[in-house]
């Protein structure tokens, strides 16, 4: 068994806050760099040569790429040969946001009540999915979810007539109603089956996929290319002024699901979908 | 075309612009997000004056991060300006004549730009760096207790955006869309 401390906890937390939100993913600023030769509208190139000065500035200078730097959601995965010692984990995960947060000149977007909205002046409570995986190591990955896009994500239960179909025309759907807000070129996340909060933890975990990277199975990656083609015939383009390149992937996850079910989620990303990884 | 125009805008100036123009923004904006609006919105249902004159002034939605020390402001991109689409109408009839944000509006937001010569600028949602690099100054006028949120007096210095919505109701949204649409 090996023994790790929450203060390693906490430092690693507060370091990926600010990587999260300074550093640009490669794979996002690839992404975006191509989307330059396919984009068709002039307007549309503008706009991504823009993302990519914006990641160079904030890179540099050490400026978040967006004000908005999210609700943090973390996902934990822990070894179940390892122990934590020396304080509470979800304590841990929250002190390692609220120093990040202040370190890093993050906004404190989190209000402590939907209905009251009282700012909570530290960005906690954070979002922290657990799992219980192999090994004695923990893996933390942090998201900072912005909320423009959160807010044009959206769940449906189909029924299994449905189909694929019915799959495609939802997501689509959803895509096309977000128009401009999520800041696109977006990243769509898909969770496909389990129950209503399995397929939207799915759709979130999606979107942490490398762009480029496809679902393994064969049919769910015809399927992910198959949603691209029509999402991006949808005309919404970069900065939803028009334009032919509206999303850089689309990232499909399927998990089991019941007899009478066809849950379909979809969590949308924006341009720069942020995220960091530590292994401790 | 291209414009390079000061705030505030009169009634000309706006009138002149048209969706899909590019326009760089100079001078003095008010920065307001969702609670700013609800606060200001409880002042004019009781009938008090708002914290500025608002008449000829444009409306950032903008909730910047903090600045780091020697900087003016920390990123400070737009917000999705629809969910100041039900304060929006009241505050164009009482002379607001420019608004910058991101994304779609309300037919209720274009009725009222229509009727009272207003305009709708976008800027690069996600851009928060970049554009922070064109404030200049900023102060805090209203509402600290909102935090990230409190009504502000930004100065913008060539602050680039497009008219996305122009005073005869053209959307450069609806527009484009149609331009790049396929069949898929």
């Amino acid at each position: 068994m090996r023994i790790i401390s929450a203060i390693e906890i906490t430092n690693a937390v507060e370091r990926l806050c600010i990587e999260a939100n300074y550093i640009i993913a490669p794979d996002m600023e690839n992404g975006i760099e191509q989307a330059i030769g396919d984009e068709k509208s002039p307007t549309g190139r503008e706009i991504l040569r823009q993302l990519l000065q914006n990641a160079s500035v904030a890179r540099e200078k050490s400026i978040p790429l967006c004000q908005d730097t999210g609700m943090a959601v973390v996902f934990a995965d822990i070894g179940q040969d390892l122990h934590i010692e020396g304080g509470e984990m979800t304590r841990a995960i929250n002190e390692g946001i609220r120093r990040g947060y202040r370190r890093g000149y993050l906004r404190d977007s989190i209000v402590s009540d939907p209905l009251n909205r009282v700012n909570t002046g530290d960005n906690t409570p954070s979002v922290i999915h657990y799992d219980i995986v192999e090994g004695d190591h923990l893996k933390l990955v942090l998201m900072s979810k912005g909320f423009g896009s959160e807010n044009t994500s959206a769940l449906k239960m189909l029924k299994p007539s449905d189909g694929t179909e019915g799959v495609l025309d939802f997501v689509t759907e959803t895509v096309s109603k977000a128009g401009p807000d999520p800041c696109p070129p977006i990243i769509v996340g898909v969770g496909l089956g389990g129950t209503m909060e399995k397929a939207a933890l799915l759709a979130k975990k999606s979107l942490l996929r490398k762009i480029g990277v496809h679902n393994t199975d064969p049919e769910i990656c015809i399927l992910e290319d198959r949603l691209l083609r029509r999402i991006n015939c949808l005309g919404i383009g970069p900065g939803g002024l028009g334009g032919t390149v509206t999303a850089l992937a689309v990232n499909i996850e399927i998990f089991p699901t019941h007899i009478a079910g066809l849950p379909v989620a979809v969590n949308i990303g924006c341009h720069s979908t942020r995220h960091a990884e530590a292994i401790l | 075309m291209e414009y390079r125009i000061r705030t505030p805008l009169d009634e000309y100036t706006a009138g002149m612009l048209r969706a899909g123009d590019v326009v760089y923004i100079s001078g003095t904006v008010f920065g307001a997000r969702d609670a700013a609006h609800k606060k200001m919105s409880d002042l004019i249902a009781s009938g008090c004056d708002l914290p500025f004159d608002i008449r000829g002034q444009v409306i950032y939605y903008v909730g910047p991060c903090p600045a780091r020390a020697g900087m003016v402001i920390g990123s400070a991109g737009p917000t999705t300006s629809s969910r100041m689409d039900i304060y929006a109408p009241r505050l164009i009839r009482m002379g607001l004549r420019g608004m910058i944000g991101k994304g779609l509006r309300s037919s209720e937001v274009k009725d009222a730009m229509k009727c009272c010569k207003a305009v709708y600028f976008a800027a690069v949602g996600g851009a928060g760096a970049l554009l922070a690099e064109r404030i200049s100054a900023q102060s805090i006028i209203a509402f600290p207790e909102l935090g990230p949120e409190a009504l502000r007096k930004l100065t913008l210095v060539e602050f680039p955006t497009v008219v996305a919505i122009d005073s005869i109701g053209t959307d450069i949204y609806e527009k484009g869309r149609e331009l790049y649409h396929c069949e898929g």
